[in-house]
């Protein structure tokens, strides 16, 4: 646990005047604050390191008790109960020994360890104040990983949030990287305000067979050569089960076909899907007979004529 | 289902915010008062928003025909987030090959 200079932080002098802190905030604050800054964990830790640089300097209390231990933080409680006692005593002043402070970092309002060895767990309040002081709960960030697959069909999902089960109905077609929030869900109301909301995020593995572009699915199918050259019919495997393709014949290699409306279903629009784009990779055989060898070779010889 | 309300003076009080300040969000379109037996009432829905309001006017420093272009400019940026997410998931499939 270092130190933290939150003068630095804030780009002023130590002789910094208070209206000069406030001003000094108020700029950062306008770069950096979440509300300006929706999905940006740079800008949010970057805006947690300057609330907490105002707390303490805009705090005349917090201010005097940082600028007279500083660096020495360490030994700050330890120096404030010697004081004590030498006020108590008639100061006859006693020598204190060295104790580590140690704790989980990042309290529940962000503060660092730093500032939690100096002034404790509480906060002094901000706007308004007194005991009865109603404020909505904290919203809450989680990351939610699905298989293509389940991304596929409108599917139920419980999650941990915080010790609490909560149940989820995540609908067919959410995309990768998609943001839903549920209301209410969040960190709980103080004295009787409001939960704040959960946003999750939704993270679609990748899938060896089937690769999704907005609503559309590609996949590539293997056929015969002889399916290729004289057409025939082959079953494939999709999200939404098997489908029989008719192949044309004298299918080339890399031939796409586009089945319309077998793609993703379309997220929120009930009954409507993308495409499906099947590309044919055709296999050319192995493991030949001498008979097919000769056959093939005769096939060979016709060609040239 | 009926919305929870929420008196305004409770709220000015709470968050040490001036009634004109309130009123000045109303007068913009950013808040929907409601009236009820003479006193005025925000729903829950919109506490929210309020709450971010709050903020960025007294925290920092913005008046309320920013804060509009502030919301306006947010939801826009919101907007060319999800497309840009659903650029690169395309992008992906292409890079890939």
């Amino acid at each position: 646990m270092a130190y933290i200079d939150y003068y630095k932080i804030l780009g002023l002098n130590k002789d910094a005047k208070d209206e000069d802190i406030k001003k000094a905030y108020r700029k950062l604050a306008r770069k950096h604050h979440p509300d300006l800054n929706p999905n940006d964990k740079e800008a949010h830790r970057r805006f947690q390191e300057i609330n907490e640089a105002n707390e303490v300097l805009s705090d005349p209390e917090k201010r005097k008790k940082y600028d007279a231990y500083g660096e020495n933080w360490k030994h700050a409680e330890h120096y404030e109960q010697a004081r004590q006692q030498q006020q108590y005593a008639g100061g006859s002043g006693q020598r204190m020994y060295d104790q580590e402070f140690s704790g989980d970092f990042g309290g529940e309002e962000g503060f660092s360890d730093f500032f939690e060895s100096l002034f404790g767990r509480s906060r002094s309040g901000g706007h308004g104040g007194g005991g009865q002081v109603k404020f909505r709960g904290q919203d809450y960030n989680a990351e939610l990983h699905i298989s293509i697959k389940e991304a596929f069909h409108t599917h139920q999902h419980t999650l941990d949030v915080n010790g609490k089960k909560v149940r989820i109905t995540i609908p067919a077609g959410i995309e990768n990287g998609q943001i839903i929030k549920l209301k209410g869900h969040g960190g709980p109301g103080v004295n009787g305000g409001p939960n704040g909301d959960l946003y999750i995020t939704f993270v679609v593995e990748e899938d060896p067979k089937f690769k999704r572009v907005g609503n559309d699915l590609f996949t590539t199918e293997n056929i015969e050569l002889y399916t290729a050259v004289t057409g025939g019919e082959v079953i494939i495997e999709t999200l939404s089960g098997k489908l029989n393709l008719k192949v044309k014949p004298e299918t080339q290699q890399g031939t796409k076909v586009r089945l319309k409306g077998k793609g993703f279903p379309i997220y929120k629009k009930e009954g409507q899907s993308g495409d499906l784009i099947v590309t044919y990779n055709v296999l050319l055989p192995t493991n030949l007979s001498k008979e097919e060898k000769e056959l093939f070779r005769q096939l060979k010889e016709l060609q040239k004529k | 289902m009926k919305n929870e309300l929420f008196a305004i003076t409770t709220y000015c009080t709470l968050h040490g915010v001036e009634q004109s300040f309130i009123n000045s969000l109303k007068d913009e379109g950013l808040i929907e008062i409601i009236m009820e037996n003479e006193d005025e009432f925000i729903e829950e829905e919109q506490l929210h928003d309020l709450e971010i309001y709050t903020r960025l006017h007294h925290e920092m420093g913005i008046n309320t025909e920013g804060i509009d272009a502030i919301r306006h400019l947010v939801h826009k940026l919101r907007e060319i987030q999800a497309e840009l997410n659903s650029l690169k998931n395309r992008l992906k499939f292409y890079e890939e090959g």
